[in-house]
């Protein structure tokens, strides 16, 4: 153990802790601005100076690891004017156009300003300076006027991402962080997944909104407005209401967007138990007969753009069912809408989800199954949480309804699509049946779920023994694809029958249009949520949802029958890894 | 259409670059620590740094675009636009400043249509700015390639140009 005292405080920590964890237990605050705590501390910022009792120079605390016998202070006159003018350079260079920024009562700058105490600007930025918004991607704004350099996107996309569509260019005072050839994101290898946005600490970074289009259609007599929720959306959205993280609020959110005037709430997860009828189906019958392994997982677009552009040699390993929210687009504007007399270009299909990749996939050219843009918007849950708000609606104070038939029944396999692991335990709960056509008597497959990065299981189905891996975050999932693609080259295959892959760390509940403020400790609390609720639901198979075996029977015929192909398959493509732009071979 | 033809060479000539291009990276394959070097070789090759050849390393060496695009920006020595046949340096340190090497440079770029860090359309000259070039006794001063002209008069500027093709 390590002895230090902080600011005259005795206290023991273990070797390898920082002033910052070290000042925390002894219960001092020391203020952050670059620093988070699932990113390497860079210290690039300097706001968390500090003084330490025979040393030169002021120490960064959060990428400083004590020294047994360190007298350390937080709080003289020259760590608090170090902070004030560091501080105030960074305004300086920042717009300051707060009421109407989107950050606004959300940003840490702001909060770091209120709790430092700034009450002048001494500097003034030169108005010639302003940049150019970048507004060239479907999911992601970025607007450079606003960036504080602090590079937590930058760390998040290469670290954590792999994806490296974001760094610094340029130098001194012109330094922006931007694209490869600052031709903006929608022309890079972003491949949309929002991490970003979640980790700008203000309001640099941030989905493309849809607000407006949605209240638009709302409030047009002629339009039949439809909305679906992600999984993950019920264990998320109750943080924008100021509830713990992790309250589970389904019920809830279908009686707000009900009051907020949306014809008809139904609820993606009937589209997710689809999808494991549909990839489940193909899972089996690729194993039977000798078909491409693995199978891998489909859902997640961000995770989809990655596998074009970095390991286009797998696209005809991923799965051809299409996402939950795709599937249920094609079908809203064709089952639904026949089932209703309802003419398709009448219906408005709107989503709510809590990834900004979604936004790229609605608006994908080969997204038209029904002969019109299957999901016309999509809106993050920070999103729909302001709209919420701007429609003066309490969510705490909602009561608990269901979703609408015939698209808004569920079962607990669907549900735990949101947390990295529950795909693919929901394809093995039926998977199992549709081999044996016996039931799997412990649906709980604890192996695939948590937070480990890789997490691999082994099933047995009647003697054939299914092994399977699971990756969340795409630099873990570049660890398996990698493992992977070897196998394949050395040894003409996979020791994998299929592998399930989330573009965000924590699977949808870590996803890029998340509540701001998130940490690890925030997903994980939301995925334990939809386990519970799993838990708590009548049917937890997909192949037990009375609705799914409804649209069979009276719609698609069987799993993968030919108009089931035709509304809820897809198709893949090849990227450039330079500016992301599909490549016809 | 006369400078439509010469371009259409250099662009030519540019192309017949890779292969060499190539063969000179080839040491530096899956080495992103080398990325350096190997923007040194194709700016020495090319003159600077075609958005091809930038794409060529990042594949060999893999290293992600963005970061050669951040190098290449951070480190005043790259250039991503051509150099001219001739390179004109005008130098702003304080002695040619405070002598009008401010109005030299302006001319410069008004006769040549063309700004600081920037090439003539017919690649014949490019301009750039450099911080005292140790001639200040004969300030404001200006480099054509390795000759020095001092004294340098606004009116002048065109005579001095006329010599280089």
């Amino acid at each position: 153990m390590i002895k230090v005292t902080i600011n005259n405080i005795n206290v023991e920590v273990k070797e390898g802790t920082t002033i910052l964890e070290a000042a925390k237990k002894a219960g001092f605050a020391i203020p952050t601005l670059c620093y988070h705590p699932d990113l390497k501390p860079k210290g690039s910022c300097g706001i968390c100076v500090v003084e330490v009792e025979g040393m030169p120079a002021l120490k960064r605390a959060c990428m400083t690891e004590v020294v047994n016998g360190w007298n350390i202070h937080t709080n003289t006159p020259l760590v608090r004017t170090t902070r004030k003018t560091i501080l105030e350079l960074i305004l300086a260079d920042h717009d300051m156009d707060c009421p109407t920024c989107i950050k606004n009562n959300r940003c840490e700058l702001q909060n770091l300003a209120a709790t430092i105490g700034i009450s002048d600007i001494k500097y003034r930025k030169d108005p010639q300076t302003k940049k150019d918004i970048d507004n060239t991607s479907l999911s992601i704004v970025r607007d450079p006027n606003k960036c504080i350099l602090c590079e937590r996107c930058i760390q998040v996309c290469e670290e954590i991402q792999t994806v490296n569509a974001l760094a610094l260019s340029k130098r001194g005072s012109e330094t922006v962080i931007t694209d490869a050839f600052d031709t903006g994101l929608g022309n890079s290898v972003c491949v949309n997944c929002g991490q970003c946005t979640v980790f700008c600490p203000v309001g640099a970074l941030y989905e493309k909104s849809d607000i407006d289009k949605v209240w638009e259609a709302i409030n047009d007599p002629e339009k039949h407005v439809v909305v679906q929720e992600a999984p993950a959306i019920r264990a998320m959205l109750g943080e924008e209401f100021g509830m713990e993280p992790g309250t589970l609020v389904a019920g809830k959110m279908h009686a707000a967007l009900r009051r907020m005037g949306f014809d008809a709430v139904f609820d993606t997860n009937f589209t997710a138990d689809l999808t494991i009828l549909e990839e489940g189906t193909e899972i089996v019958g690729r194993i039977t007969g000798g078909g491409k392994l693995p199978v891998i997982t489909s859902c997640s677009p961000g995770w989809i753009k990655f596998m074009e552009t970095f390991y286009p040699h797998l696209s005809e390993y991923v799965s051809t069912a299409k996402s939950p929210q795709q599937m249920f687009g094609a079908l809203s504007k064709t089952y639904y809408a026949e089932m209703k007399g309802i003419p398709p270009e009448k219906i408005v299909s709107v989503s709510i989800m809590p990834c900004t990749a979604k936004k790229f996939e609605c608006k994908r050219p080969e997204m038209r199954d029904s002969n019109y843009q299957d999901v016309d918007y999509v809106l993050t849950t920070r999103e729909i949480a302001r709209m919420m708000r701007q429609a003066g609606i309490d969510l705490k104070e909602m009561p608990d309804e269901p979703a609408d038939d015939p698209m808004g029944e569920y079962t607990g396999a669907a549900t735990i699509f949101g947390a990295t692991g529950g795909v693919m335990e929901a394809a093995l709960r039926s998977a199992y049946f549709l081999v044996t056509g016996r039931e799997l008597d412990d649906v709980d497959i604890v192996a695939v779920r948590g937070m480990d990065g890789v997490k691999e299981a082994e099933i047995d189905v009647d003697g054939l023994k299914l092994k399977v891996a699971v990756a969340h975050g795409l630099g873990n999932a570049r660890k398996i694809l990698d493992k992977v693609t070897e196998q394949l080259k050395n040894e003409g295959k996979s020791e994998y029958h299929a592998i399930e892959i989330m573009a965000c760390p924590g699977g949808c509940v870590g996803g890029g249009g998340q509540p701001w403020g998130s940490d690890m400790a925030r997903r994980t609390r939301r995925g334990e949520t939809l386990y519970k609720e799993d838990k708590s639901l009548p049917y937890r198979r997909s192949h037990e949802n009375p609705s799914i075996k409804l649209i069979y029977e009276k719609y698609l015929g069987k799993p993968n029958s030919e108009k089931a192909h035709h509304l809820l398959h897809t198709h893949y493509y090849k990227r450039s890894k330079i500016d992301g732009k599909v490549i016809n071979d | 259409m006369d400078s439509e033809h010469q371009c259409q060479c250099a662009q030519q000539n540019e192309e017949e670059l890779y292969p060499k291009l190539e063969e000179m990276i080839e040491q530096h394959k899956g080495r992103p620590t080398e990325l350096i070097m190997a923007l040194h070789k194709a700016q020495n090759l090319f003159g600077y740094l075609p958005k091809k050849a930038q794409e060529i390393i990042s594949e060999r060496l893999n290293v992600p675009i963005s970061t050669i695009c951040g190098v290449i920006t951070f480190y005043s020595f790259f250039s991503t636009v051509p150099k001219g046949r001739h390179s004109i340096k005008v130098c702003l340190g304080t002695a040619c400043y405070v002598r009008g090497g401010q109005q030299t440079l302006e001319r410069v770029e008004k006769e040549l249509n063309t700004k600081v860090g920037g090439t003539t359309e017919d690649r014949r000259f490019s301009v750039d700015v450099v911080r005292c070039i140790g001639a200040c006794g004969l300030a404001p001063a200006m480099l054509v390639d390795n000759d020095v002209y001092g004294r340098v008069k606004s009116t002048k500027i065109m005579d001095i140009l006329k010599k280089y093709e």
